[in-house]
């Protein structure tokens, strides 16, 4: 079991949890992930780590409701324990295995979307605790919706908020500010996206144009994390590769976005059926035809 | 009574079982058990332990049944077996044991496997626990992965009195016993997790949710946690896909992520969260064992079901039983066919899948005879859902992440058959991790010459 130490809503429908997982804690490095099930019947998830703290043997992740499981997550409180919680999982960031010296030479660029900044969050901070300096761009759809702001400040070099909305910060999208600081004289070396798939698609399309290199961490759907299933499967140009092994992280400029997208939906009415359950409860009789109450 | 046919199993019947996840096979009680073990000759020379993987005492046990000594003859089965109730359940008797039995030279064989069965289930039912070391070693073992090669090489050195701890990386220990045969062939709660209690009541300990390669190596456990061998269990769990055009289609997936979904998440039960795609008409590529429990599933999942396997029936890998069990079910079996393509609709999802016709070559010098497609014989399925089940190989991470292990080009580790050591002092392999996929019994056989390798190089230390 693994037992909540902290629990703090980031923004709506945005969490954050410390979970005491001391192996977790002790092997983690930036750009990894973890698969949570909360419980025996729960479904195995998986999220990015967005913090650890070898000492107190934590380990920080972020979500957002986005469906049933991840709403009933929500009612987990500290205190409360994770039935399973394994990790680390998947390759570190590459920038982990590059001398600090290169890095230092680096003009590298981030752009977070939405809860995208969680995992962006350890890679800018394992920079800052290594002496290098990056540019970060973080957005979200709107102001209320930002996360991690001043945590992010405390280890960016030059820290760009962006809302979709203009309600905070420079309006417009992580792309448009990308193409302005371009534009007024600033070089990058590499960009690191992570955010929504759509969003990635779209920074890799500018970036290609800016000749950027570009790195993205894909997010499809996964069971075991371990490479046992394939349901990770993501075409990387001509070849067919795993994300919970091979990545997450991969050549963005590689990346067939459009079939991972479609492969992400493949739950979609799954998904939507088990949260009108949730949600309705015992007055759920809708014949949504997953419960047996059109029978 | 017709000493030249065993005893009939009593089984669910095919229209009922169809529709349910319930155990097909209900087993012999007493009585049938009895007059089974009846058939027995009590060989001198007996055949059938040579057939048996990890030599089971078969006249031994099998005579304590037939004088209604059933303890006595659990007690009997576990001086070689840590998992009977699966092992009675899931070995491929006809070529093993029941398959060197002389009762089938002239008619049909001893039911060895129902007896086994009988035995593990009895004793189960009755609170009988196999028997723990009464002296303790002062060494310490761990076990990566808890699969049949795994538990059985923990079991038998705890019997020696071992400090052994297993580490699992799935949240349930059990390995394919758990996350891929399905539940109408081998009960999860009542079968698996008892026989897995039993290992534990010998003393063993296991961590789950420990994927060893990423949450520490092999050399953190030697070097750092006072670990003084090793045994690597991590079985074949890589799946294989074709590499045909479509293969990334909404719809298409491995075997082991149709059944991990179903059997490890329980996804066929209403109050589990993990969805599966029921499919209406569904497609299972290959023809072996978890080919047949994949399309079993999907048609119990409410599917019409296509095996579709490139050679003939007689080709077909799967244990003869399952076919058989398939057919009464209703799977149609589209033999001497192969996959060319698969037809993917304008939103992604699959639509159906092409598929040549294959005839059986002259044989080669193997003596197996390939099958060679037939020129313009291409022809299409209407299909929702297709399942890969093309073989496993074994994922990379222990031995990439393990300093001066040996693997070889197919990356299996390298480890001796006799005792299961590897390149590496101290650490020892067996199973799927060294052969490739193969069955349940075999990697018993490899956890327990390990076991035995193991407490040679602790005792000699």
């Amino acid at each position: 079991m693994y037992p909540i130490v902290k629990k703090r809503k980031l923004a709506d429908k945005i969490f954050l949890m410390d979970v005491k997982a001391p192996r977790v804690a002790r092997s983690c490095l930036p750009g990894q992930f973890v698969i949570v099930k909360m419980d025996e019947e729960g479904e195995r998830i998986p999220l990015t780590i967005c913090d650890y703290d070898q000492e107190a043997g934590t380990v920080t992740i972020v979500f957002q409701i986005v469906g049933a499981s991840t709403q009933r997550m929500e009612t987990l409180e500290e205190g409360d324990v994770f039935q399973d919680f394994v990790g680390p999982l998947g390759c570190a960031s590459e920038l982990t295995e590059t001398p600090v010296e290169e890095l230092k030479q680096k003009k590298i660029v981030f752009i977070a979307g939405g809860v995208g900044t969680a995992p962006v969050y350890p890679q800018v901070k394992w920079l800052h605790e290594q002496g290098v300096s990056c540019d970060v761009i973080m957005g979200s759809k709107t102001k209320d919706l930002l996360i991690l702001e001043e945590e992010m400040r405390a280890v960016a070099g030059n820290l760009h908020v962006t809302t979709d909305d203009g309600s905070y910060g420079f309006h417009g999208m992580g792309t448009n500010q990308l193409e302005e600081l371009v534009q007024n004289g600033n070089t990058y070396d590499l960009c690191i996206a992570i955010g929504p798939m759509i969003m990635m698609k779209f920074v890799c399309l500018l970036t290609k144009k800016l000749e950027i290199p570009t790195i993205v961490s894909l997010n499809p759907t996964m069971v075991d994390g371990t490479g046992m299933c394939g349901a990770c499967r993501v075409t990387v140009g001509d070849q067919v590769k795993f994300a919970c092994v091979d990545g997450p992280e991969f050549d963005g400029h590689l990346v067939d976005f459009d079939q991972a997208m479609k492969r992400q939906q493949m739950y979609k009415t799954e998904e939507g059926r088990s949260m009108l359950k949730l949600t309705e409860g015992d007055t759920h009789h809708g014949g949504c035809g997953h419960c047996g109450g059109d029978r | 009574m017709d000493v030249w046919k065993k005893v009939p199993v009593r089984e669910q019947e095919p229209q009922v079982r169809a529709t349910n996840f319930e155990e097909v096979c209900l087993g012999y009680n007493k009585e049938e058990a009895m007059e089974e073990a009846e058939r027995c000759l009590n060989c001198k020379n007996a055949q059938c332990v040579k057939g048996c993987p990890v030599a089971i005492d078969i006249p031994g046990f099998v005579g304590q049944i037939k004088e209604g000594r059933f303890e006595e003859a659990y007690q009997t089965i576990s001086k070689s077996s840590a998992l009977p109730a699966v092992c009675g359940r899931v070995c491929p008797q006809e070529s093993q044991c029941e398959g060197k039995c002389v009762r089938g030279v002239k008619g049909e064989p001893v039911s060895i496997g129902k007896l086994e069965r009988f035995t593990a289930d009895w004793a189960r039912e009755n609170n009988i626990k196999p028997q723990p070391a009464t002296e303790k070693k002062d060494h310490k073992v761990a076990v990566i992965g808890s699969g049949p090669a795994g538990l059985t090489c923990a079991g038998d050195l705890a019997k020696m009195g071992y400090d052994v701890t297993i580490f699992e990386a799935l949240h349930e220990p059990g390995g394919v016993l758990i996350y891929g045969i399905p539940e109408f062939r081998l009960p999860k709660n009542d079968v698996v997790a008892k026989e897995i209690e039993n290992v534990k009541s010998l003393g063993v300990k296991i961590e789950t949710n420990v994927v060893i390669g990423k949450a520490g190596t092999i050399d953190e456990l030697m070097e750092e946690e006072g670990f003084e061998a090793v045994f690597i269990g991590s079985g074949a769990g890589l799946p294989r896909f074709m590499g045909i055009p479509g293969e990334q289609a909404n719809g298409v997936f491995s075997a082991n992520e149709f059944l991990t979904r179903n059997n490890l998440m329980k996804a066929f039960k209403e109050e589990y969260d993990t969805p599966i795609m029921k499919g209406k008409k569904v497609a299972v590529v290959g023809g072996g064992n978890v080919a047949m429990d994949a399309a079993r599933t999907a048609l119990r999942l409410g599917a019409e079901v296509h095996v579709v396997y490139r050679r003939s029936e007689a080709e077909l890998p799967a244990r003869v039983e399952e076919v058989h069990h398939a057919k009464e079910e209703g799977i149609i079996f589209d033999l001497l066919t192969n996959p060319v393509e698969i037809l993917v609709d304008d939103n992604g999802w699959v639509r159906g899948m092409t598929c040549i016709r294959m005839e059986l070559g002259e044989p080669d010098e193997s003596g197996r005879r390939s099958p060679v497609e037939i020129p313009g014989s291409e022809f299409d399925l209407d299909l929702d859902t297709v399942i890969m089940s093309l073989g496993t190989s074994p994922n990379p991470l222990i031995s990439s992440t393990t300093k001066g292990l040996d693997v070889n080009r197919r990356k299996c580790i390298v480890a001796e058959e006799e005792n299961g050591a590897t390149s590496k002092p101290g650490v020892f392999a067996g199973g799927d991790a060294v052969t490739g996929a193969a069955t349940v019994i075999l990697a018993m056989g490899a956890g327990k010459a390990a076991a035995k390798g193991i407490d040679e190089y602790l005792s000699g230390k």
